[in-house]
């Protein structure tokens, strides 16, 4: 499978105020320009838009107009929060590879943010909770990593049991040879717009967004010659389409439902922090796409005036 | 062990220096008064009249300052004249979870000039929270030619180098004790800079530094320190090498492993059992970092005597922890992972009949999609098997108020009670209801709570029960709680003895606030951040209290009316000379 896969980022952009559809559609294509004269192919390039802020889930790091970028697994566990604005973790013995479990931790956490997350069932995200010391959560990172890279020093058994409690999948996407069949399967169900059968993936699989798009453009549109359902409304030139469905100029964008059931664009945060949150995907088509934006907006317009 | 705040509100402007008593009485006071230890008899002792206060000001030799900012050094320095052992603790307890911007203060060094001054005797500093830079370490470590003790907990600041000169200078020191910091770990060549000729080290934890040390120089270290009881060592030490530096010292009471993974041969493993076996004066173990089942037999030797067993960083399963446990009935305390599940707990029950205290952590805190952990159940069989337990720290996805009231019916005597349910505002999961009927029970049962942590979904309720009962309580700990400000209020007018209170993400805003104007002088410090606080709120708190310092920190892109992060406290130093710039005193 050729070519630069982008996962379109349709919130780029969107600020407090403004309509979410005009402003993002031409920011992606900025994004998706910059992104397809990268030299190499396989980086993935994800481009987080400006003030993503407080209109959004705690997700999305307030950068306060910084212009922020996803890494990709090849590019962890180097700390994209390094620079957090104002509340930084202490600078720890093992600031490289406190990468998103700390991450989580010092994102500059709102009034906004926690109500939105108090107000939803379920979530990790919020600064500084679970009230754990910043230095046990790095431990448990360096603990993890460390276990993994061991190989298998002991019986296999004793080695599998630790490793599938040690290495739990936001921890365990650090490392990426020879252990992934230690980790436990994560099968999440991907529908397509127009497909009336779904299939499951396993996110465990995979290490970052780039390799999760390429299966399911494996799944989704190598196989459709093969795929007839009865019934089906799929039109033969969305599915024909070559290669890049997630590519920014396709009808197609690759969305999640979050544990709180919410539509997301899939893209925004590190992949740990997708992999722990996410319940299942959908490929969208691109005009149901833009309309989810609003309806984002909406919804934290709501939360934020919502009483605790 | 809890220790009262000095009571410095009535010292500098009554006291004469000078005035201190030469006939026998008074010398004779003070030597009965040196043998005072606990800081809240010797605070009351103080109050009792002058000559009482200044035998007590005379015999002291160990300050403990719960503030920094509570006090100067030089208020204490005049005071206390004969100091010879200092703890401080600095930032408030949320900068533990990164709610406290870096450069927040709680620096030592102005400390440390005053000491060198006035207390050249100086022998030990405890810090907790503080920030020491290594310039400040090398002060230490020149100033004080009879220094003997260091322990940094949860400081930042500094970095492997500092402890290289203390390693160097301090001929006498005894203890090194560096516990979850921030520090710049930029080697472990420091442990080298023990003199050879240096020898009466008791003391040495360095757990959790990550760099590899010397292992030759650590293994002469401990051969030549035989007055050595508690050495933890990192987890660059492997179980061969563990082995080699416990044959040098059988004597060590307490004893925290390194890695505990290693491959060994059966000859190696007969070799680390043997010594373990001989070692029958450690009753504190810790560090089994990736302890595997295999290796664990080889301490049962060493659990026959254990009274704290810390499992916090070894992911143990259920099996391997109960066959651990069954080796361990003298366990007091006990921290494990939740990794080893309800039925490890379970274990823990039916093996530790003495414990007083559990401490479970989430090995995975952010994975949503847990199925593992530990639940009400794992807890609930802990308090049918362990009566005595009175320490609890417990992390959790789930609980009911059933279990709670269970619990607390099978464990009266609960004085610490920190139960974290992981998600925010998450209700009794079986009846859907609020978790205020849990920490109802809670206080209404264990009159002799003093330490509370809330967590789950409650309502004001909560507070109420709280305010009404918890008579004892002095810390008290809530996030994401309440429903309006009645909440806070019923705890500021209820808890006669509390003195520290902090709150996050909770709609507690003005009317809350100012409701205890006349309670925050008796209490430590107060913290509120992400509430309902506004500034004016603020200022009218500290207009009308001049003797509490009221900060307030912002954040980027709040409101200006907001008080985003408030913390009030007493002091009788006056409002912060160092504050920066994101620090705004009212």
């Amino acid at each position: 499978m050729q070519g630069g896969v982008v996962i379109r980022v349709g919130s780029g952009g969107g600020s407090e105020s403004g309509s979410m559809s005009t402003v993002s559609r031409e920011d992606n294509m900025v994004v998706s320009s910059e992104d397809s004269s990268y030299p190499d192919e396989s980086e993935l390039e994800l481009g987080l838009g400006l003030s993503l802020g407080g209109g959004f889930k705690i997700q999305q790091v307030s950068r306060g107009g910084q212009y922020a970028r996803i890494l990709t697994a090849k590019d962890f566990p180097s700390v994209v929060s390094a620079d957090a604005s104002s509340s930084p973790s202490p600078s720890s013995s093992s600031s490289s590879s406190s990468s998103s479990l700390s991450r989580a931790n010092v994102t500059a956490g709102t009034k906004r943010s926690a109500d939105s997350v108090a107000a939803a069932n379920g979530s990790s995200q919020v600064v500084g909770w679970p009230p754990i010391r910043a230095y046990r959560m790095n431990s448990m990172v360096n603990q993890a990593k460390a276990v993994a890279t061991e190989g298998f020093n002991s019986t296999m058994e004793n080695h599998k049991n630790e490793t599938s409690m040690v290495e739990k999948r936001t921890i365990g996407s650090y490392q990426n040879s020879g252990n992934a069949k230690l980790r436990k399967s994560l099968f999440v169900k991907v529908n397509m717009d127009g497909i009336p059968i779904g299939r499951k993936v396993d996110l465990n699989a995979h290490e970052s967004y780039e390799k999760l798009a390429k299966t399911l453009e494996d799944m989704f549109l190598k196989n459709t010659t093969s795929v007839n359902p009865v019934g089906s409304r799929v039109r033969e030139h969305e599915v024909a389409r070559p290669s890049k469905l997630l590519d920014g100029s396709s009808d197609f964008v690759l969305t999640y439902e979050d544990k709180e059931g919410d539509w997301m664009l899939v893209g925004d945060v590190p992949w740990e922090m997708f992999v722990s949150s996410v319940k299942r995907l959908r490929i969208m088509r691109t005009s149901e796409a833009t309309g989810l934006a609003p309806r984002l907006q909406e919804r934290n317009q709501r939360q934020r005036s919502k009483p605790i | 062990m809890e220790s009262s705040e000095v009571n410095m509100s009535r010292d500098s402007s009554e006291l004469d220096e000078s005035a201190r008593g030469s006939s026998s009485p008074d010398l004779a006071l003070e030597r009965v008064l040196s043998l005072l230890k606990s800081h809240r008899d010797r605070s009351s002792v103080s109050l009792v009249c002058k000559d009482w206060y200044n035998a007590e000001r005379w015999s002291r030799t160990h300050v403990f300052i719960g503030n920094c900012y509570s006090v100067s050094p030089e208020i204490v320095a005049r005071r206390f004249p004969k100091i010879r052992s200092v703890t401080l603790k600095g930032k408030p307890r949320f900068s533990d979870f990164n709610l406290v911007p870096q450069n927040w203060g709680a620096d030592i060094h102005p400390w440390l000039v005053v000491f060198a001054a006035k207390y050249p005797f100086l022998e030990e500093l405890r810090l907790k929270r503080m920030t020491i830079s290594d310039e400040s370490l090398e002060f230490l470590a020149v100033s004080f030619p009879n220094f003997k003790a260091l322990s940094l907990l949860s400081c930042d600041g500094f970095s492997t180098d500092g402890l290289a000169i203390i390693a160097t200078h301090c001929k006498n020191l005894t203890e090194l004790d560096i516990q979850e910091n921030g520090i710049d770990d930029k080697g472990g060549s420091w442990l080298s800079c023990f003199p050879e000729s240096f020898t009466s080290l008791e003391a040495l934890n360095f757990a959790n530094l990550t760099s590899d040390i010397n292992f030759d120089a650590l293994e002469r270290l401990v051969g030549r320190c035989k007055s050595m009881r508690v050495l933890k060592v990192n987890r660059s030490i492997s179980l061969e090498q563990l082995q080699r530096l416990l044959v040098n010292a059988l004597q060590l009471a307490e004893l925290g492993t390194g890695s505990f993974s290693q491959e060994l041969t059966f000859r190696q493993y007969e070799e680390l059992e043997s010594t373990l076996s001989s070692s029958k004066n450690i009753h504190t173990l810790s560090g089994l970092w990736e302890a595997k089942g295999l290796h664990l037999p080889a301490l049962y030797p060493v659990c026959t005597h254990l009274t704290f067993l810390s499992l916090s960083y070894a992911p143990l399963q259920s099996g391997e922890l109960a066959k651990l446990l069954a080796h361990c009935p003298q366990l007091r305390r006990l921290w494990v992972l939740d990794t080893v599940e309800d039925e490890g707990l379970e274990a823990v029950g039916s093996s530790c009949p003495l414990l007083e205290e559990l401490r479970v952590f989430p090995a995975d805190p952010f994975d949503e999609d847990i199925i593992h952990g530990v639940t009400e159940a794992g807890f609930v069989a802990v308090s049918y098997g362990c009566p005595r337990l009175h320490y609890v720290l417990y992390f959790c996805r789930q609980m009911t108020n059933a279990a709670v009231a269970t619990i607390v019916q099978n464990c009266p005597d609960f004085t610490h009670f920190r139960l974290c349910i992981m998600d925010p505002g998450q209700p009794d999961y079986l009846t859907n209801e609020p978790m205020d009927e849990a920490f109802g029970a809670v206080v209404k049962t264990c009159t002799k709570l003093q330490r509370l942590s809330v967590s789950g979904l409650l309502t004001d309720l909560t507070f109420e029960y709280i305010g009404r009962y918890a008579k004892n309580l002095e810390t008290l700990s809530v996030a994401f709680a309440g429903s309006s400000d009645w909440g806070m209020q019923c705890v500021l007018t209820g808890c006669p003895k509390l003195r520290k209170l902090e709150i996050r993400d909770c709609p507690f805003g003005n009317a809350a606030l100012l409701s205890g104007l006349d309670k925050y002088e008796s209490m430590r410090s107060l913290w509120m951040s992400a509430c309902h606080v506004t500034m004016d709120g603020c200022r009218q708190l500290a207009r009308e209290m001049p003797r509490l310092n009221v900060e307030v920190m912002k954040e980027d892109g709040s409101d200006d009316s907001e008080a985003d992060k408030v913390y009030v406290y007493r002091s009788i130093a006056g409002p912060r000379r160092d504050a920066p710039p994101f620090v705004l005193t009212l």
